[in-house]
């Protein structure tokens, strides 16, 4: 398969499909299957490894998501923050830190789940696959910051004008023939992820707990209908 | 006033004998599951004693239920709103299998498959989460009978402020004592297992006070188990969701008791309703630690009351549920006699399952009186309660707060109604005393009667006054009666499983 062929396949397809496929088994498995929206907490196995593992890389996966995401959503912003040098090398730095941290803890995931026996009896083949292709994209992305610098200015004007005319429908891939192979593998990875995510345990990501941030702290449920003026 | 009602509870620990027929009742009917196999619903702890999960009481230890801030608000131990969101990748005080125990079962096979040899095969444990050889650490009721012991009966957390004489009086040699505690959820006013579920699973049923766990709006953010002070929500670790005691409620919605109820040997159980205010309930909660006992009474309304019957009725309580409250064996043990007390009221959750403290065993610390039993009789009557070998404050600690009143006043009428008995059946006590016992215990010979009567010759349909549910009532009846149809039942289109 051609180079072109392949960046067909990768960038103007996957795309596409990964998305109607999260979209639809997102819903449907919600509407289907309320019951199996957990996030399968493994800490009550194994309780001191736990916290090493699964908070650095939690709290390193949301902190580059969310740069991505802002990078993605207003690149423009992005490049006006990086035009000085020092504001650039901050955005570098802390990237890179917390692209660390989350490796760190995924590796340390990656161990829990497989040293552990009973962890392990609690981990399902789609868990690996989830754990596989999150190595593959931490990894890639370290490697990106590592030897493709300059992400945080380079995505706002590469990545995101994609990712924009994907959204448009039009995708352009006069963006995509000139990048570098780690970050093309690390773009095919974030597609893949998102379609395997419906169907795996990521699913926890659409149910953290907003409500409770605004809720009164007893919850009553009537069977009845009551008199008008008894509220909860 | 805000009139709601709920199902509540007694257990008479002076007739429970230790038998563990109600929690193998839970167990056959709702915990026989993959992952629920460690869950005890109901367990009955020997005291003194650890408990299950170890050293539950210890708060210390798991942070579960409420305290009382310096300006007097209510907040939870274990998390509040800015904790869920730092809590919820790893909970810090969320209790592991270790502080329960890893359940087993046994390679029955190798009796059958072992090779020929010089040793008797044997069935082998295997851990029923790993599948593995397993090598027991602990199992349910591991301290069962185990008063004296240096491994648990020592590491009660109750035993806290009491003096070492009084700790040794408990662990003498062959002189020691024990009582049982059996426990289910405490279907409490207050939870504080809902007050801490982040994603708003847990609730209290309206009509009935029930605390359920929906399901389906589970995630396994686990922040209940660490909340629950009185550890009674479980994790499922094979289908990463919480569950709970559910006190039966298809069974209460169909007229019978609860399966630990209806089981129990030795007849202990009382269910009833009870009327409460709920608008004072906030108010009650925030009391002084030594007022929590009556602050939580005098949040139950009496149902005989002409205002209380109107205001329960506005309020959209059944007038067939205010017909079963007046019959309520739970509001004379709670209320009328001020017999039954709630466990470890200082969690500030108002539990509706309440205990007679027990008399039993009735021998004393000193000999003396008759024999030296709590029995005896002396010129003050009832010295022999204060130097029973179960101390005091030990009971105080448990059903008391601390506070020593609740508990005594409750010991000197149980003793009283004993000696009034005495005297009608034995004859050796004169009427005179038995009166004057009477007297002194706040008690009459009429109360002393139907103490009696609902203690010892209570019927099945005197224990468990089970209101009626109305579910032909509910909104679920005013939908669609075909809806469901053709559908698998109790909202799941498929077979629940742990889901990828």
């Amino acid at each position: 398969m051609s180079s072109a062929a392949l960046d067909l396949l990768l960038f103007a397809v996957l795309p596409y499909v990964a998305m109607v496929v999260f979209f639809l088994a997102t819903v449907g498995r919600y509407w289907n299957r309320p019951f199996s929206y957990s996030s399968y907490s493994s800490q009550f196995l194994e309780n001191r490894f736990h916290f090493w593992a699964v908070v650095p890389f939690h709290y390193g996966i949301l902190t580059v998501f969310a740069g991505h995401l802002v990078a993605f959503l207003v690149p423009r912003s992005i490049l006006a923050w990086n035009a000085q040098p020092v504001r650039l090398y901050i955005l570098e730095a802390s990237a890179l830190a917390a692209g660390l941290l989350a490796l760190v803890g995924l590796v340390g995931i990656i161990i829990r789940r497989s040293s552990e026996p009973k962890v392990r009896v609690v981990t399902s083949r789609m868990d690996w696959t989830v754990y596989a292709l999150l190595l593959l994209q931490v990894t890639t992305g370290v490697l990106v910051a590592i030897f493709h610098p300059w992400g945080a200015s380079w995505f706002a004007a590469v990545a995101s004008p994609y990712l924009w005319s994907l959204l448009t429908f039009s995708p352009d891939l006069a963006f995509i023939a000139g990048m570098p192979w780690l970050v093309k593998l690390h773009m095919g990875g974030a597609f893949a992820l998102f379609a395997v995510f419906p169907f795996s345990r990521l699913v926890h990501i659409l149910v953290v707990p907003n409500p409770y941030l605004w809720r009164r702290p007893q919850v009553v449920r009537w069977y009845r209908p009551r008199p008008a003026r008894h509220g909860v | 006033m805000e009139v709601r009602s709920q199902i509540a509870m007694v257990f008479h620990l002076d007739k429970c004998i230790g038998c563990h027929t109600c929690s193998i009742a839970c167990k056959n009917i709702w915990t026989d599951r993959k992952g629920t196999e460690y869950m005890w619903w109901n367990n009955v702890e020997t005291k003194p004693g650890t408990g299950f999960p170890t050293q539950w009481e210890n708060q210390d230890k798991y942070n579960g239920g409420w305290v009382r801030t310096e300006g007097g608000d209510l907040r939870l131990k274990s998390t509040d709103k800015a904790r869920v969101v730092t809590n919820i990748f790893h909970h810090p005080h969320q209790p592991s299998l270790d502080d329960y125990y890893e359940p087993w079962t046994y390679d029955y096979q190798h009796l059958f498959n072992a090779p020929e040899g010089q040793d008797q095969p044997t069935a082998i444990p295997i851990s029923l989460v790993t599948g593995e050889y397993l090598d027991i650490k602990a199992g349910p009721n591991w301290d069962d009978d185990l008063s004296g012991s240096t491994v648990y009966a020592e590491n009660d957390p109750n035993l806290a402020g009491l003096s070492d004489e009084q700790k040794g009086q408990l662990s003498a040699i062959e002189r020691l004592v024990f009582f049982y505690f059996p426990r289910i959820c405490n279907h409490c006013l207050n939870p504080a297992c809902v007050a801490a579920c982040p994603s708003g699973a847990l609730y209290k049923r309206g009509e009935d006070g029930i605390v359920l766990l929906d399901q389906t709006r589970c995630r396994g953010w686990r922040s209940c188990i660490a909340a629950c002070p009185y550890k009674k929500v479980y994790y499922n670790w094979s289908t990463g969701k919480s569950e709970k005691c559910i006190l039966c409620f298809p069974r209460l919605e169909t007229g019978q008791a609860p399966a630990c109820f209806h089981s129990c040997v030795g007849r202990i159980r009382y269910l009833g309703v009870l009327l409460y205010d709920a608008s004072r309930l906030e108010e009650a909660a925030r009391s002084d630690t030594e007022d929590l006992v009556e602050a939580q009474r005098s949040l139950i309304l009496d149902p005989n009351d002409p205002a209380v019957v109107e205001a329960a009725l506005a309020s959209g309580v059944h007038e067939s549920v205010i017909a079963s409250a007046q019959k309520s064996p739970v509001y004379k043990f709670v209320k009328i006699w001020k017999l039954a007390l709630p466990p470890h009221i200082e969690y500030r959750t108002m539990p509706m399952l309440f205990y007679v403290p027990p008399m039993a065993p009735v021998m004393a610390q000193r000999s003396g009186g008759r024999g030296g039993t709590v029995d005896g009789v002396s010129g003050d009557l009832f010295h022999d309660i204060e130097d029973a070998r179960v101390p005091m404050k030990f009971l105080a600690n448990l059903f008391g707060a601390g506070n020593e009143g609740p508990v005594r006043y409750a010991l000197r009428k149980q003793k009283a109604v004993r000696w009034y008995r005495r005297m009608l059946t034995v004859g050796d006590v004169d009427a005179a005393t038995a009166e004057r016992m009477l007297r002194e215990a706040d008690c009459t010979p009429e109360e002393a009667d139907a103490i009696y009567q609902l203690t010892s010759l209570c019927t099945f349909d005197d224990r468990f006054v089970i209101p009626p549910m109305h579910r032909e009532e509910a909104i679920a009846m005013l939908e669609d009666p075909m809806e469901h149809k053709q559908g698998a039942g109790f909202g799941f289109i498929s077979r629940p499983k742990r889901g990828e």
